[in-house]
Order: structure tokens, then sequence, then C-alpha cells
């Protein structure tokens, strides 16, 4: 006999209920697909706000003056060399060099603060404490802590009244430690969507009042709440990589097309040599953005062919409104096939549809 | 016997209304709904011989692709033009605008074997429905 575990909840559930959201599961919790619509949300996003519920992401806190110099013997990006209040993308890998997570690290004057991503909390709590040293304390917030992301052009102004800091002039990849509408919030100005945006950590039990008030005081200058059926369209558009995805266990940073933020000349991390082997072939499979000729969108795991020969699958992929309307997709394909202006072959339903390899991102905001 | 008036459904969300010897077909709302902003649809082509509940298309939304079963057979003697430049009709309107195809209808006595009335769909769709 079996029990399935049941999902678990952030502190903004009952507000999705509220608003009337599509709930599905997702890495162990009950979370907002949709509210008003996929493709509205997305616009919403693009033209000029939405509301993201990111409370399902893993929150922890590395402690101690050699919390830096320790995350960087597990990371492939540099973590020491982060001035304070900034925040930087990584990548932790396994020996083999394949990833375990991709992750943001913030600096804050007295912790690192290290987001990852839901469906690898548990896995990275235990790589975590697993490497864990005497010096550095490590402590979990995953699942109480909330995580409210504000991503669009007009976040600045809509977020602008409730903050006790001018957010305008917070620098992009950087943080604050500040209030947002009373309540204690580090700040950062940072996102996945593409867009400018900020994303505001804050206590779970404070979450749902800070949401109706960002809601209420957004919505007349068009704030919309938004699920994760938007954000993976918009991460997409905007070349940004999602674990499972264009990253994973088999499938390494260089694979996944973060070679930019892997730092081989770091003295040690887990992975180093493999990377370093890796790099130097240069002969893997690897991630490559490409959209389709015509009107039959692509689908995660259908075949891709190169003059006939199948080279590898699709990865990601989706209708792209900031795209032209077009079908995009990001696929792994052998070396060879990932070159930028391809021509590849996408099997959909037993017919081979024409495609061409195009670089990322897809979608870049305007200045 | 008189031709069946109104519109029959199917267990899988399709509609439709058949009209002396032809049939349109079409989803219903509730699929529109469940679906999705609906991105691309595959129809059958004009002349090919459908046969009842035969899987013969698709409709993909954002998020899934989801396979059309035909809730009549016969021969399809017009698709929507529509729906290549505009799948997002299928959405809007999906009993007028984004109708699907017609087919002519070899047997329209035997037409309502097997699909619902409207009152039996409304009964499935509430015990789907949580």
């Amino acid at each position: 006999m079996q029990t399935t575990p049941t999902l678990r909840r952030t502190a903004l559930y009952a507000e999705h209920l509220a608003l009337g959201a599509r709930m599905v599961p997702f890495a162990g919790f009950e979370m907002p697909v949709q509210y008003a619509g996929i493709l509205k949300e997305h616009d919403a996003v693009r033209e000029r706000a939405g509301l993201f519920d990111l409370s399902h992401m893993a929150q922890f806190e590395l402690w101690g003056e050699g919390a830096a110099a320790w995350a960087d013997t597990l990371t492939v990006n540099a973590v020491a060399t982060m001035k304070p209040f900034q925040a930087r993308y990584n990548l932790f890998c396994n020996e083999s060099g394949g990833t375990l997570d991709d992750v943001l690290f913030y600096r804050l004057p007295d912790r690192l603060l290290l987001v990852c991503n839901a469906a690898n909390a548990d896995k990275m709590w235990q790589w975590l404490t697993a490497h864990a040293v005497p010096e550095v304390g490590l402590i979990s917030h995953h699942g109480s802590r909330a995580l409210i992301a504000l991503q669009g052009p007009r976040a600045a102004e809509i977020l602008a009244p409730f903050a006790d800091i001018d957010v305008a002039a917070l620098k992009y990849y950087f943080c604050a430690e500040a209030a947002v509408d009373g309540v204690a919030a580090v700040i950062a100005r940072t996102g996945y969507t593409g867009e400018d945006g900020y994303e505001l950590f804050v206590s779970g039990e404070e979450a749902p009042a800070l949401w109706r008030r960002l809601l209420d005081a957004g919505r007349p200058l068009g704030l919309e709440p938004a699920g994760l059926g938007a954000r993976d369209m918009l991460r997409l558009e905007a070349g940004m990589p999602l674990y499972g995805f264009e990253l994973g266990e088999d499938l390494s940073p260089l694979a996944g097309g973060q070679r930019w933020a892997v730092k081989l000349d770091k003295p040690e991390f887990v992975g180093k040599a493999a990377l370093a082997a890796q790099a130097a072939a240069d002969d893997f499979s690897r991630i490559a953005g490409f959209v389709m000729d015509g009107r039959v969108p692509a689908r995660t795991g259908y075949p891709v062919f190169l003059d006939g020969r199948r080279v590898g699958e699709v990865r990601s992929a989706s209708f792209s409104p900031s795209y032209g309307g077009r079908n995009i997709g990001t696929a792994l394909v052998e070396k060879a096939a990932a070159a930028e202006g391809g021509v590849l072959g996408v099997e959909v339903r037993g017919a081979v549809h024409g495609a061409h390899v195009v670089p990322l991102p897809f979608y870049k905001r305007p200045k | 016997m008189a031709q069946p008036e109104g519109l029959l459904y199917s267990k899988e969300h399709e509609w439709t209304k058949v009209e002396g010897d032809t049939a349109t077909v079409g989803i219903t709302d509730y699929a529109q709904n469940s679906l999705g902003d609906i991105v691309y649809v595959e129809l059958p082509r004009v002349g090919q011989v459908l046969s009842k509940h035969a899987s013969i298309g698709v409709v993909e939304s954002v998020k899934a692709v989801s396979d059309l079963f035909t809730p009549v057979g016969g021969e399809v003697i017009e698709i929507n033009p529509s729906l290549e430049a505009d799948p997002a009709l299928v959405n809007r309107e999906p009993f007028a605008g984004g109708w699907l195809y017609k087919v002519r209808v070899a047997d329209p006595g035997s037409v309502a074997e097997g699909l619902l009335s409207p009152a039996d769909y409304d009964a499935l769709v509430a015990e789907g429905a949580h």
C-alpha cells in the first residue's frame, strides 16, 4: 500500500484561491499555474507588471566569516568576490560536473542568502549539510519564509510607495535590507522574466497582507497576479535555464549554456576537474535555442534531426508572444547541430518539421 | 425519423450540431477553459473520411497537447479557415466562430449514438469540476 504525501502550501495559498487560481502540484507544493490565463499574465509582465508567489523555493542562510570561502568550494562561480549586497547567479555541481542546482546568492552584511529551486530543496539541504564545516552556520527557512516577485516595466513605480528605500536607485543584481509596507524585508533587484523587477523576501506571516496591498495598489497601474505557466514562458523567452530542462545532473553548466558562470581559475571546487576536462575536449552535446519555421509547436522530448540524422531532443518549448508569435524552444543536440543558423528537423507526431538554430535569448527588454 | 436538433456532446468534450446531413464539430467551453490558451489546432483534411470516435487531430494549448476524437463519422467537407492564423478563436467562441470542421454524415439517424444530451453533458461536467 502506498500513501501519497499531501502537498505543502505556501503562506499565500488562500490568496491564490481567492483570486480564482488554477492550482497544480509543483515540487511538493500546491502552486498557481495560472489566474486569468497564461498569455494574459505573460503580456501583463511584459507591458506592465506581474506578481508571483515564489515561496515554494528554498531559502537557506549561510552564517559565519568563512561562509563565502566555503561556498566557493561547492560552486562554479565566485562567491567571495561578491560585493556587499550583491546578488549573483551560481551553480552547484557534483564530482562529475553534473549540475546539482542553479541558484542565486545574495551577500548580506552578516550572512549569505541562498535561493535554490523548489524541486531541489531537500537534495541541496542534504548536500550543504553533508559538506558542512564547524565555522559555517546553516539555516533553512524553506517553507517558513515567503518570496514575492514583482516583475515588469512598472514594477519600480508600483513598489516605490511601499519601500523605505529608493527602489528605483537599487542597482540591478543588488539587494537591500529594508521595510516594505512596514514589514522587514530583503529587497533584491533580480528576477526570472527578462524584465525589470524585484524579489521581496519577507516572513510567511506577513506575506499575505503584503501581497494583497501590492495587488490593490498595483491594479490601477495594470498589475496582475501571474502563475508558474507565465513564469516558464517568460524565462524561456529571456533565455534563462530551468533545472530539469537545460540543466541537470546529466547536463553540466557547460552543456547548459552557462559557461560564463564557470570560473575554472578558482582554486578548488567540487566538479572542477570534470568541468575543466569537459571544456578542453569541447565535444559534448549542448543546449541550443531554436525557432520552428511554421505554426506547429515543439514539445519537450520531441526528436531533433540534422540532415536526416537524429542528433538530440527538445528540452523546453513554447509559443512565444514576444518572439513574434513564433514557436521557440531549446534542444539538447550534438555540437555540430548547435551552430547558429543551422537547419534542424523536429519530429512532431511522426512528421518532421523545419526549425532553425537561433542565439539566446529570444527576447531582450527594451533599454 | 426527425434529425436531432440542438447540440449533442461527447465524453471527450466535443459538441456536434447536425443540420440535414451536415454535422459541425467543435470543442466545448469546458474544454477550452481546461486547455487554456490554444496556440495550434491540427484538423483533418478536407476529403478525409473519419470514423466515429477516432482520433483525428489535436488541439494544442500553451501547456498541453490534447487529442481530438470525432463525435461523428463521415467525409470532411470543410475546415475552419480562421484557425490557422487565430487558434485563440476556439477559446473566445468555442460554440460559434471557433468551430473546427464539418462532415457529411453518412447516416444522420445514427449520429446520436454514444453521444450525450445537453443535460447529460452538464452532469458530466459538474461531476468533473472541483
